[in-house]
């Protein structure tokens, strides 16, 4: 007994050792990142290593807003953030509710192929679906970034399918009784019962599309209406070794979603568990 | 009558989704089929040339580097972000009340978006003035140039990937945790050790989670473009050595307007996803055991 309780304890401590190790990988480039982006230019450059600056030079974070329009990126990522949750919320609990709980003919044959389309990589359908929005002449527009999302994500109908086949059928049966329609039944009584299914994928979504890089690459044209993350992009290639400001530029574009994470911390793990498990 | 009228509702659900399956994937496939055999400058299609796209490709010297490339990426990258997951997890594992902080210290990182990520490393790798170097200069090691260095810019970003394998972990400790507790008391008493468990129980009960992870990695690392873009700055240098499937895919198609050409390795990218996806099925019967079986 004595000896099991030994191996016990040195092994816990083993883990412990290997988990602070690892903390401090995960760990250290945010600090770098953080004392980085308080550091004058010149400061980046000597040697040895200053891990914190002199002074706190907030400058830094001022030249970011200088340099690029921060805000009008922040006001268009936000936009086109929104527009997208909009849209996953409108078209996938549809489509999730009609594969999970109506009767219809094609109802598998759909299911199987929404399995399918998620395994069609992006570089297939970029050409192509780049030509419809220039044949709809969309081109530089938000509406190529915008418009997909009202079409349903097969990701998020899969996943909402899952959690609509799990409810009672005793809830339908008595709102039929009562002579709601099909439509009453999915707005009145099943969609306000998946709202934690509904968070995890406004989280999901508002991810996607604050950190969606390939879409405003492809579709963006005019300067004014760039996202962060091609600004950060722009920035980079403007300010190759303005070390201080690019850091600054990093942090102020990382911390809207760090943030979320922190009010929202356990739906996160929630969700991404459920994918990688069910999925 | 009944099933008529729900026959009917069904469809009016799932129409936005119909619609977007038509729109958005399937025609999107076949029309990206039809353009890898013409020649298509991305406003008229000139020409039906049968397979001269293809055959091109592969007289293309860049297209092969940019194979193996990416190959070699995978083949680095898929591995040791399964190994490192899976160690981290049964770490994390171990019972103790600092468990949650671990977690959310390990999961930070992969919010961070893919850009500010790329800017950030290439800022901890430089190699005369970031902090890596810095360390192992002060230790006596040497100092790989990192991103400059053809050699070590592949390495460069298999390293990156690992700083974001927080959501592999947190999936495979919720694995972990679905494993009956049972089990590893049982093989305690049967006086089974560390290295027996985690062979005979974890690994054989992890596998399906496993099998799920691989598959999912793998095609994400052939697809890989954005880290090495932001890196490169869309160039792929040094020599090309960080010249990516998708990047070239993506020059061709927007840089050079030979919307052939890309489709044409598109293509040959789905066919390349869907039979190693079989294949990692078809072998799972030999290594994927289902709780219950």
């Amino acid at each position: 007994m004595n000896s099991v309780r030994q191996v016990n304890w040195t092994s816990k401590i083993g883990a412990h050792a290997v988990l602070v190790l690892f903390s401090i990988f995960f760990m250290v480039p945010f600090f770098i990142l953080v004392s980085t982006s308080f550091k004058t230019q010149p400061e980046t450059f000597v040697y040895p290593i200053k891990w914190f600056p002199e002074n706190l030079h907030y400058e830094n974070y001022l030249d970011v807003f200088n340099v690029i329009p921060f805000f009008r990126y922040f006001f268009n990522t936000s936009f086109i953030t929104i527009m997208n949750v909009i849209g996953v919320l409108f078209s996938c609990p549809l489509a999730a509710y009609a594969l999970a709980r109506l009767q219809w003919k094609g109802r598998e044959l759909v299911f199987y192929i929404t399995l399918a389309v998620m395994m069609i990589p992006y570089a297939v359908t970029m050409v192509p679906v780049y030509m419809i929005f220039a044949k709809l002449q969309m081109i530089g527009t938000y509406w190529p970034l915008i418009l997909p999302a009202f079409f349903g994500a097969p990701f998020f109908i899969f996943l909402l399918r899952q959690f609509f086949k799990g409810l009672p059928k005793e809830l339908e049966d008595a709102a039929r009784v009562d002579g709601c329609n099909e439509m009453k039944i999915y707005l009145r009584i099943f969609l306000p019962l998946t709202k934690p299914a509904l968070l995890t994928i406004i989280i999901f979504q508002v991810i996607n599309s604050w950190n969606d890089f390939m879409g405003p690459l492809l579709y963006l044209q005019e300067s004014g209406m760039y996202t962060l993350q091609i600004g950060l992009q722009q920035f980079k290639t403007s300010h190759a070794t303005d070390w201080p400001a690019l850091m600054a530029a990093s942090v102020l574009i990382s911390l809207p979603i760090i943030v979320l994470f922190f009010f929202a911390q356990k739906r996160f793990m929630e969700g991404i568990t459920f994918t990688g498990i069910k999925g | 009558m009944e099933t008529t009228r729900k026959g009917y509702y069904g469809w009016l659900f799932a129409m936005p989704w119909l619609l977007g399956i038509a729109i958005f994937y399937l025609y999107p496939l076949l029309s990206s089929f039809y353009y890898s055999f013409t020649k298509f400058n991305g406003f008229d299609v000139t020409g039906f040339v049968g397979f001269a796209n293809y055959v091109e490709l592969v007289k293309d010297e860049l297209f092969w580097i940019s194979v193996r490339n990416t190959f070699y990426y995978a083949l680095l990258a898929v591995p040791t972000g399964l190994i490192l997951g899976v160690f981290l997890a049964i770490m994390l594992n171990v019972k103790t009340r600092l468990q949650g902080i671990y977690r959310v210290i390990y999961f930070i990182p992969t919010l961070v978006p893919i850009v500010a990520c790329g800017v950030i490393w290439q800022w901890l790798l430089n190699a005369q003035f970031g902090v890596v170097n810095y360390l192992l200069y002060e230790v006596g090691l040497p100092q790989p140039g990192w991103f400059s260095s053809e050699i070590w810019s592949m390495p460069s970003l298999v390293l990156i990937a690992q700083w974001c394998v927080g959501s592999g972990i947190i999936v495979f400790l919720a694995g972990l945790q679905d494993i009956p507790g049972d089990y590893y008391e049982a093989a305690t008493i049967d006086g089974g050790g560390h290295v027996r468990k985690f062979w005979h129980i974890t690994l054989p009960l992890m596998s399906p989670v496993i099998l799920y992870h691989v598959i999912m990695a793998l095609i994400g690392a052939l697809q890989q473009f954005i880290l090495p873009f932001i890196v490169t700055g869309g160039t792929g240098s040094p020599a090309n050595s960080l010249l990516f499937y998708n990047m070239l895919l993506y020059k061709k198609a927007f840089a050079f307007f030979e919307m052939g050409h890309a489709n044409a390795m598109a293509w040959l990218m789905f066919v390349a996803v869907m039979v190693l996806t079989v294949v990692l099925n078809w072998s799972s019967k030999r290594w994927v055991h289902y709780m219950g079986d």
